[in-house]
């Protein structure tokens, strides 16, 4: 038994922390959500060239064959650099289900692009109604000659503007909330017949809505089995959430530490507040929420490293966790920082609203409260 | 990074189970879900740990310890907590006798050590007074010098299990004048000798644990003073920061869980087991999952003190957490449990499990003030991990 990274990880972790000190403070990640696409398509290609974009893949597929611990080492240094270019939509969501079920040509093509960072894609699988039952989708598939007209509306599309290529689920039997009968199409942003309505979210990241008019695929825009698509999508989202999590629990960690240093410099009453025992108490808190999530996370890795039965269970429990002890240490966070917790001058209001955001993807606490106990 | 326990572990815990399998008839296990078990069972399970050399793990070989690595003293804690043992009581082995052979002469280990190995003696701890409680150091129980004998006069308060004690490990005040910790001696009392006194607390589970032990001019050989006259603070702290494993108390939170899903799948609301309703399940739920994350807290540190390192700061959770989610167990089991939980410690009335489920929910109270209130480990985590 033991929690120690190996010396690839260490180094993983070192390098991608350096560059976030380094290279990603809050100013700079205001500008990249300023920029075209809401990100910094140069950091984006040296994302490629530090070799992270590989890291979850296969070496089959062009990767370095990282787990879900390689990835909870990155996702923890980007939610401490809030960092907001589309790893998650990109590499972890979209990239993990050609991982999973793509044919080779498919990953032979988009997995090695992704990896060389000229290619971004996006799943489009949340609608309106389904809130977070991946298997809930009206949008449907219609056969028609040797391919498929993909008609219906998606929404939540993460980074869906950055992306050159959609994976959408839809609908080619059953009803909309039947566990079967959900397949994956590949669509071209260009297609015809798609519209996408592209927005920002509130913790400085960008959305899309897409609605699909009648948009004719080709039968090899296929992904995976036909009418088998629930199985790859939740456990695609079952890691995501892991991930997600993981740049929660960074996050985490950055906030006790400054809010720790904000109480030190800050002056009331003639002496620096952190001598206050209520605050004290509080960012105490703070700390013991943070390793709670913490020993969660690594709970979930490591059953995941393992295989075990109990990984679904152990993604509720840490999402749930995160859910509700990320928001409260967030919470803490503003009211320590006082007035200034409250200005987008300081980054401590931003990972509130990441923090919120994360909470929502792929499930909120009382979802995954539920599911815990279910399962 | 790896969970898996080492094979030499897992042949470990092997015995540990084959063990318990042996000797852990259902008479304690009983006797310890029923909130019911008395000195004379407690004692009888303590010498079948010392029969088979397992009764202190913590110890140095040399004195009669196990050699343990800290993963195998985990495990057994583990291992005992969820077969349902009787918790060792920590007064003679985990609290007197640490103090003894680090810091007492030859002549009081040869005289003290072996009865506590063999749970001959039973120990109380005379450390809080009734103006002395998180704040320890204001301790004013004094021990004024006669010859070869200190005189003690004074009171100590919150003495568990005084009416049993043999013998009482006391902080007393030697020096008046000096700052608060660096008056204090470490006395080793004879509970027979003449001038003491225990008076029992009437606490609020209706039980006998708890005492005032009241001195009036009670001789104490300087012979039984542990280390140096004054120098007891250091000794009392080093007890309270090298024995505290398992004060997270996971394995008996496990085990709490499991007690109260056969509780609530035996009760009935609304025309169905208790089980089923879905506000008291995600209560659970909600239990399980903080003890999920304080049992891996656990392992944390136990793998970075078994990887030859101190604890991380991540194990000065551990009694804050582990207390905080006992509590909430034992106010869900008095809720699982309805109007019988009412019924205070009365065996017969109702089910067999809602009779102590009010009084250990009571007793738990506790937990949350003793060794360090929680608010006290606070104060600790702000200076000591976070620099406040």
């Amino acid at each position: 038994m033991n929690f120690n990274y190996s010396e690839e990880q260490t180094l993983l972790k070192d390098s991608v922390s350096k560059f976030i000190q380094n290279d990603y403070d809050y100013e700079t990640r205001k500008k990249h959500c300023a920029m075209d696409g809401g990100f910094d398509a140069a950091t984006w290609q040296t994302f490629a060239e530090l070799g992270w974009l590989c890291v979850p893949f296969s070496e089959e597929d062009g990767g370095i064959g990282g787990g879900a611990l390689e990835t909870m080492i990155m996702m923890e240094e980007f939610g401490k650099g809030l960092v907001v270019e589309p790893y998650v939509s990109t590499v972890l969501v979209a990239g993990a289900v050609l991982a999973k079920a793509g044919s080779a040509e498919q990953k032979a093509e988009l997995l090695s692009g992704i990896i060389d960072g000229s290619r971004k894609l996006a799943l489009a699988a949340v609608e309106p109604q389904s809130r977070f039952d991946l298997f809930d989708v009206t949008t449907q598939a219609a056969a028609e000659g040797d391919g498929y007209v993909l008609s219906g509306r998606k929404t939540m599309v993460m980074h869906g503007a950055a992306a050159d290529t959609f994976i959408v689920s839809a609908r080619t039997s059953g009803a909309s909330r039947d566990q079967d009968g959900v397949s994956l199409f590949l669509v071209p942003a260009d297609s015809a017949g798609l519209e996408l309505q592209d927005y920002p979210t509130l913790d400085g990241h960008r959305a899309a809505e897409l609605t699909l008019n009648g948009v004719k695929l080709p039968a090899s825009s296929r992904v995976g089995h036909q009418g088998a698509a629930v199985a790859v999508l939740e456990a695609v989202a079952d890691e995501a959430s892991v991930a997600l999590c993981a740049e929660a629990v960074g996050m985490m960690e950055k906030l006790y530490r400054e809010t720790v240093e904000y109480s030190k410099n800050r002056k009331q009453f003639g002496v620096p507040i952190s001598v206050f025992q209520a605050l004290q108490h509080r960012m105490v808190d703070m700390f013991t929420l943070h390793e709670e999530c913490k020993s969660l996370l690594l709970r979930a890795v490591m059953s995941h490293q393992a295989g075990a039965a109990d990984f679904r269970k152990n993604v509720s429990a840490l999402k749930y966790a995160v859910a509700v002890k990320g928001q409260k240490a967030a919470h803490e966070a503003v009211q320590i920082f006082g007035g200034m917790g409250m200005t987008d001058e300081m980054s401590v209001g931003m990972y509130l609203k990441r923090i919120n955001v994360i909470n929502t993807l792929f499930g909120n606490g009382d979802y995954h409260l539920k599911r815990f106990m279910s399962l | 990074m790896d969970i898996q326990l080492t094979p030499n572990d897992v042949a470990f815990r092997d015995e540990v189970r084959a063990f318990l399998h042996e000797k852990l008839s259902e008479r304690f296990t009983k006797a310890v879900v029923g909130g019911q078990i008395d000195k004379d069972t407690i004692i009888e399970w303590q010498k079948i740990l010392y029969e088979q050399g397992w009764i202190a793990p913590n110890w140095p070989k040399q004195y009669g310890g196990t050699g343990w690595s800290i993963t195998q003293k985990f495990i057994f804690e583990n291992e005992c907590a969820e077969a349902g043992a009787p918790a060792v009581v920590p007064f003679g082995l985990k609290m007197v006798a640490p103090v003894i052979y680090s810091f007492g002469n030859d002549e009081q280990k040869a005289r003290f050590l072996p009865d506590i190995l063999q749970s001959n003696v039973w120990w109380c701890q005379g450390y809080s007074e009734p103006g002395a409680g998180s704040d320890l150091a204001a301790l004013q129980t004094k021990a004024e010098r006669d010859g070869d004998d200190y005189i003690v006069n004074g009171q100590k308060i919150w003495t568990t299990y005084a009416q049993h004690a043999d013998w009482i490990f006391c902080l007393v005040r030697t020096d008046s004048n000096a700052k608060k910790q660096e008056g204090i001696s470490f006395l080793l009392i004879d509970m027979k000798t003449p001038g003491i006194e225990v008076r029992k607390i009437d606490s609020i589970d209706n039980k006998h644990s708890l005492n005032e032990v009241f001195f009036d001019n009670v001789r104490v050989p300087v012979a039984n003073r542990i280390g140096e006259e004054n120098k007891g603070w250091t000794y009392a702290k080093y007890l309270l920061t090298h024995e505290r494993t398992a004060i997270a108390g996971v394995a008996q939170s496990k085990k709490a869980i499991e007690q109260l899903k056969g509780i609530a799948a035996q009760e009935m609301s609304g025309g169905k087991p208790l089980l089923e309703d879905e506000m008291f399940c995600a209560k659970l739920a909600q239990i399980e999952v903080d003890l999920m994350a304080l049992e891996y807290t656990e392992l944390r540190a136990i793998a970075s003190v078994a990887d030859g390192g101190a604890p991380g700061p991540e194990s000065s959770i551990l009694k804050i957490r582990g207390t905080e989610i006992q509590q909430a167990l034992s106010e869900l089991a008095v809720e699982a449990c309805g109007y019988y939980a009412h019924a205070l410690g009365q065996q017969g009335i109702g089910n067999d499990y809602a009779a102590p489920v009010s009084a250990k929910y009571l007793y738990g109270r506790a937990a949350t003030i003793y060794g360090g209130s929680n608010e006290v480990q606070k104060n600790i985590i702000a200076k000591m991990v976070l620099g406040l």
